[in-house]
């Protein structure tokens, strides 16, 4: 055996732990999950019988699945372009800064860090109507109306995604930041000498620069979102995603048809569908969003 | 000669192991539980020196998870212990044999258990579980805030027009009308939504099911529904996710009153509160209760000897010296009357023991879903301004469809 081979030989042997790894951890698991969609095995039962669509139909007409199906579209739509506006704002304010700038910092990764069971307790406690919840005493204090938040069918689920976003900011926040610092002082110093001004610098050269860092976090905050589950399980009374299914997201009932209900078969198919929407969803936003820039 | 004494003692030895029967046990870890179920297991071995019991218990979250695993396995439990709602759908599964008639006669469950427990275990005619003890439900009150309200704090109401009377007394509010102090814990997803069903529906002149649980009926007494909504939006005295849950509200000396189980009793003691129990108020002379009980089973992996061991061991565990060693280790009320009269003066214990003789144990088939239910409809009515009649009647419909699905499933 020539040298060259034996390098090729090692290569693939080493490749091959990791690609053992995947196939049985990451895509058995995968296709059984396609494979069960179509069963109607519960948990507890040894038998799995074949039963075609009839998953897909039932969910489908399962009025409590469409909600979560548009729930899940909602959190998608109102968390992810409030977190790249609000973190790419704070990052360019961040950017600028010269004293206490790692200070700063740490302070927006923290929520990023801590576990999100916690942040999520606390929110849930800030958001009790009074005495317990601080924000409504503090809108008691002021003399202005309390509000229900998570106890009220139209605020409970902004309410969750304004936490979502509180804990996602610090790490886009440092992605931003990395992006910003990328950009080569050049252009924008001879922008400046051009004669243009802030919005100019801003619009025209910071934010088409950064176009790969969008599209990078767009992606990654679309999907967080459509994974949306700790917080809601978190929040709501006994995780039910309640009231009355107004937080359900897709995810949360997956987990309740399949280890609470036990119903696998139709887990599975949610899990499908859950699954096609991200493949779609991500596909177009690398296509659209990722358009080369030229300068 | 050493050499045969040895071989005679070996040979003896391999005898007196393989003579031996040795069934497992399995039930979720609750600390108190699991030290007693030791205990336990040591008499019953003094009681029957050739059976050998091994314990094993994991956390509650991964109960089922784990029978399932088992199943297909092969290597589940003898006896397992399970909360008695799920005995339907471990039978469906084939999890579960049904306990021979012949040592777990009608009249055995007769003269050993409550009336609803045989009920409770019962599913298409046979019988499969027995428990040690119950639990059931009553109306815990703080008398540290009865006394601060001017009320005397040994006196809980008895009907529930009392009831709404002290509970409106016992509430605070703050200068915009928000409750600072609840005079009655209402929170469906706690036990909230049994206090509904099996209470309240039949306190109203209704039935929450069909005698064989197989038609939803409660939707014919709205009222029961509209005097629950109507403590949180018409009464004023408390709402669901007031400090966060029932429980927490009660322990916090937020709220005044609760209605909870006696699994409660231990963490109420604990965190030192002045509190009192009282059984469940009545209406128009009705009583009612919700009683609901983990009881032990034989899996199928059970047979021949292991079957004897297994029976003489859930046997031994529903005895009535068990029951009372289980009230004084773990706090859960004992499943034989006998036994429970005993207790019936005890100033905690004895509401809830009364309890049980007019208690009822829903017969589930998704107690997560058929839980919602109750508390969507609840939702309904004061999130939404739904009226109760059409809030019950849809819960109605939702539930009727479950049930329905689940005995087709069944196929019988």
């Amino acid at each position: 055996m020539k040298l060259r081979q034996k390098k090729i030989l090692t290569a693939y042997l080493f490749l091959a732990l990791p690609l053992f790894f995947f196939v049985f951890i990451r895509f058995y698991p995968m296709l059984s999950a396609f494979y069960m969609s179509f069963t109607n095995w519960n948990i507890l039962s040894p038998k799995k019988d074949f039963v075609g669509f009839s998953n897909y139909v039932k969910i489908f007409s399962d009025p409590v699945f469409r909600i979560a199906l548009f729930n899940t579209l909602k959190y998608v739509l109102l968390g992810v372009p409030s977190v790249i506006v609000v973190s790419l704002f704070l990052a360019l304010l961040l950017n600028n800064m010269i004293r206490f700038r790692s200070m700063y910092r740490l302070i927006y990764v923290m929520p990023y860090i801590t576990p999100m069971v916690a942040t999520s307790w606390v929110w849930r406690w800030m958001y009790q109507r009074p005495p317990a919840g601080i924000i409504n005493n503090i809108l008691n204090a002021l003399g202005l109306p309390t509000r229900g938040f998570l106890m009220s069918t139209t605020e409970a689920l902004p309410s969750i995604v304004v936490t979502t976003v509180w804990i996602e900011i610090g790490y886009c926040v440092l992605i931003f930041l990395a992006g910003l610092q990328n950009i080569p002082k050049e252009y924008l110093e001879a922008a400046r000498v051009d004669g243009a001004n802030r919005r100019q610098l801003l619009f025209r050269i910071t934010i088409p620069l950064l176009n790969p860092v969008i599209v990078f976090l767009s992606v990654i905050e679309t999907i967080i979102f459509l994974r949306i589950f700790t917080q809601v399980y978190n929040m709501t009374d006994q995780g039910s995603g309640g009231p009355l299914n107004s937080t359900k997201p897709l995810v949360l009932y997956i987990y309740q048809k399949a280890f609470k209900s036990f119903d696998m078969g139709t887990a599975a198919a949610a899990t499908v569908v859950l699954f096609a929407i991200i493949l779609t969803i991500t596909i177009f936003q690398l296509k659209v969003l990722n358009r080369n820039v030229q300068y | 000669m050493r050499k045969w004494l040895l071989v005679a003692l070996v040979l003896l030895m391999v005898v007196s192991v393989l003579g031996k029967v040795k069934i497992v046990y399995w039930q979720y870890y609750f600390e108190t539980k699991v030290k007693a179920i030791d205990e336990l297991i040591k008499e019953f071995q003094k009681l029957y020196p050739d059976i050998e019991i091994e314990h094993v218990t994991f956390p509650y979250e991964t109960f089922n998870e784990k029978v399932a695993a088992s199943v297909p396995a092969g290597t589940g439990p003898d006896v397992v212990n399970l909360y008695y709602g799920w005995i339907p759908k471990y039978v469906t599964s084939g999890y579960l044999q049904p306990l021979p008639k012949s040592d777990f006669s009608d009249q055995y469950f007769e003269e050993n258990f409550f009336p609803f427990v045989a009920k409770g275990v019962e599913f298409l005619g046979e019988r499969y579980a027995v428990p040690i003890a119950v639990r059931s439900l009553a109306l815990f009150w703080n008398k540290d805030l009865f006394k601060q309200a001017g009320l005397d704090p040994e006196k809980p109401p008895r009907t529930l027009q009392e009831l709404v009377e002290i509970a409106k007394k016992l509430t605070k509010y703050d200068k915009q009308g928000n409750i600072v102090q609840a005079g009655l814990a209402t929170q469906p997803s706690g036990q909230g939504h049994h206090w509904i069903r099996e209470v309240l529906v039949r306190q109203f002149g209704g039935q929450p099911y069909s005698d064989d649980y197989r038609k939803v009926l409660y939707q014919n007494a709205p009222e029961a529904l509209k005097f629950y909504t109507d403590l949180i939006t018409v009464h004023k005295v408390g709402y669901p996710g007031f400090m966060n849950d029932d429980i927490t509200a009660f322990v916090s000396s937020s709220a005044a009153m609760n209605i909870d189980g006696s699994f409660r009793i231990a963490a109420l003691k604990k965190a030192g509160l002045n509190f009192g129990v009282a059984e469940l108020p009545e209406h128009n002379g009705i009583k009612s209760n919700f009683a609901s009980f983990w009881a032990n089973a034989i899996t199928k992996n059970a047979t021949g000897p292991k079957l004897d061991a297994a029976i003489k061991f859930i046997k031994f565990l529903a005895s009535e010296k068990v029951m009372e060693f289980w009230l004084d280790a773990v706090g859960e009320l004992p499943a034989n009357p006998k036994v429970a009269q005993k207790y019936y003066n005890d100033p905690i214990y004895g509401p809830f023991l009364k309890g049980l003789e007019y208690a009822h144990a829903t017969f589930f088939v998704d107690e997560k879903e058929q839980r919602q239910v109750i508390m969507d409809a609840v939702d309904k009515v004061w999130l939404k301004g739904v009226p109760p009649e059409q809030a019950f009647r849809e819960a109605a419909e939702i539930e009727q469809r479950l049930l329905d699905e689940f005995w087709k499933n069944v196929g019988k």
